[in-house]
């Protein structure tokens, strides 16, 4: 059920930024948020599932943004759609997680309770160690990360998936 | 002589990603070995030169799940060195938030990690298509810790108004008045859960433990206290170092703490329940007897048992605090850095975290030592792998892996406030 508090769209940036390269949905929705440029809820979250959870129910539509490690070129981008199929919970082993968002997608569908519209954006990390500092690979594709979700909320707003 | 080999390449429901490495030949097991490889050095350096007031909310980042264990040894390291006092409603504000972060830490593991090993089902996912108004009941239940933890802490993740001296901000009694219905409901659904949980099967495992936890005169603990044992140890939390040592192992990074000269022991909500269980409220204790715990709990896979006790136990507590509660009339107490040491103890869902700095008198960190409580039950957790394995040789490969991740799921280990990136291989020959 929708539920009138949430707003249409609602961003969440997952992340720890002090594992490194797992900063990076954090860095994402920051640089959206000073950006300025949609109208949507955007949050910062550590990735805890089941709080995760409650911040999506009732949502139309969830953008998901979080470091990924699948063994693939540091800086690649890759987007899912969980709607159709599960998310492979291996890639997510960055998350220091053992509830977190593959689970808490697949939850939240076994519940009736998953957003019509997720989309997930994962970007792929170098380095999770303990640190500040992002892998170059990873800080070179923010603003290339950043360009994708901001066409992928357009799109939500302009083509009405997010309506009724 | 019969050889078997089982490997565990990851190891499921547990907070992080933990390494476990066990060799058996015949019907002998010659090695068990618990991998950590980054213990929290990265944290102890980071926090060398800054400010005693960010203490708090770097250490927070340690770990997702208890951020304000973190940021109550933080403060109370502090207060000990600076030799401040925070008593009467801000005091009992610190203790509300900790029933908040003890309801979602308790109930995250309760329901989504450690009952599914109970009944059957490879993961609360399973749970939830079976039995879909029992997840809801966790859920809503931990979302009544975290509400507490958002109002109190000043946003759901990675709270920030907690600070040496008490708070930013404190809430109204108005603020807080919502909440009462939702505990008053979650006590009552803490209850069920004890009622659910003893019901499940345990196997018969009772090893000989030696327990450490706080205990305060007349508490059951979460702040303050003097560290005691089942074996007679009872010391303030300064001589925390003259009576525990972390070994360096050679299998991990990570070091291993032992109560001197070399005695292994164990912390968390077992170790509370045994040494505390006079300290609960009546009706935590009324359950616990009911669930079959009169005489104390040894048994580790009961261990569900104790974190729903003690969720009814934080429920009860958050209900009493808010309904006495009276806003104070500053948010926190004045705080004058000088150079000093300051030591604390508080009790994080997972057991004693403990936390020492050295501050100089410009209010600067120079030294920060930190020994969450998974770094603690790491040799716990070995010499019970140690013991339970024999103990089920006959058991299929599958099932013999199985119980080795579930016997470390006992713990609820936050691998990832000892660690990151632990992998966890469960190795059978």
């Amino acid at each position: 059920m929708p539920n009138p508090s949430q707003p249409q769209l609602l961003i969440i940036g997952v992340g720890n930024p002090f594992r490194g390269d797992d900063a990076a949905g954090l860095l994402a929705v920051r640089r959206l948020k000073s950006a300025g440029l949609i109208s949507a809820k955007i949050v910062e979250h550590s990735g805890e599932g089941a709080s995760l959870m409650e911040a999506w129910k009732g949502a139309r539509a969830v953008i998901l943004i979080d470091a990924v490690s699948s063994g693939g070129r540091p800086g690649t981008i890759y987007r899912l759609e969980p709607a159709s199929k599960p998310v492979p919970a291996e890639i997510f082993q960055g998350s220091t997680h053992a509830f977190s968002i593959p689970q808490a997608i697949e939850m939240s569908r076994a519940l009736n309770e998953l957003p019509r519209q997720v989309i997930i954006f994962g970007i792929e990390g170098r380095n999770f160690q303990a640190g500040t500092e992002l892998s170059a690979e990873v800080n070179e594709t923010l603003p290339e990360l950043v360009r994708r979700v901001l066409e992928e909320a357009a799109s939500l707003q302009t083509t009405g998936r997010i309506g009724e | 002589m019969k050889s078997r080999t089982i490997k565990v390449d990851y190891l499921a429901r547990v907070e992080g990603e933990g390494a476990l490495f066990v060799k058996i030949r015949g019907d002998k097991v010659e090695d068990v070995k618990l991998k950590i490889f980054e213990p929290p050095r990265f944290f102890e350096a980071f926090l060398r030169g800054r400010r005693y007031s960010e203490a708090p909310d770097i250490t927070a980042r340690i770990c997702g799940i208890c951020p304000i264990a973190y940021q109550m040894s933080a403060v109370h390291a502090m207060e000990d060195a600076f030799g401040i006092k925070v008593e009467g409603p801000l005091r009992d504000l610190r203790r509300l938030i900790y029933c908040g972060e003890w309801i979602e830490s308790h109930v995250l593991h309760i329901y989504m990690l450690h009952a599914p090993d109970f009944l059957g089902v490879p993961d609360a996912i399973h749970l939830a298509r079976e039995h879909p108004q029992i997840v809801q009941r966790g859920l809503q239940l931990k979302k009544a810790g975290n509400e507490i933890v958002t109002l109190l802490g000043g946003r759901e993740i990675h709270p920030i108004n907690v600070r040496v001296g008490g708070f930013y901000r404190v809430p109204t009694r108005s603020e807080l008045a919502p909440l009462l219905e939702r505990l008053k409901w979650a006590r009552d659904a803490a209850i069920e859960t004890v009622r659910w949980v003893a019901r499940f099967p345990f196997p018969e495992f009772e090893p000989d433990y030696t327990f450490v936890s706080l205990r305060h005169p007349g508490e059951y603990p979460f702040n303050e206290g003097r560290l005691v044992s089942n074996r007679g140890l009872d010391i303030s939390v300064r001589e925390y170092d003259d009576h525990f040592t972390e070994e360096h192992v050679e299998h991990s990074n990570a070091l291993h703490s032992v109560l001197k000269p070399r005695t292994p022991y164990f912390v968390g909500p077992l170790a509370r329940y045994n040494l505390n269980f006079d300290r609960l409220s009546p009706v935590a204790q009324e359950e616990a007897r009911a669930a079959g715990l009169a005489d104390g709990c040894l048994n580790p896979f009961q261990s569900i048992i104790v974190r729903s006790v003690e969720t009814v136990q934080a429920c009860d507590e958050a209900v009493r605090l808010i309904e006495r509660y009276e806003r104070p009339a500053e948010p926190s107490v004045p705080v004058h850095p000088q150079a000093a040491r300051g030591y604390a103890c508080t009790e994080a869902p997972r057991g004693t975290l403990y936390h020492r700095y050295r501050i100089d008198e410009s209010g600067t960190i120079r030294e920060a030592k930190i020994v969450p409580p998974t770094s603690q039950n790491q040799k716990t957790i070995e010499q019970d792998l140690w013991q339970f394995i024999p103990q089920h040789l006959e058991e299929s490969h599958d099932k013999l892996r199985w119980q080795c991740e579930q016997a470390i799921r006992n713990y609820d280990p936050c691998i990832s406030c000892a660690t990151h990136f632990l992998k966890l291989d469960l190795d059978r020959e």
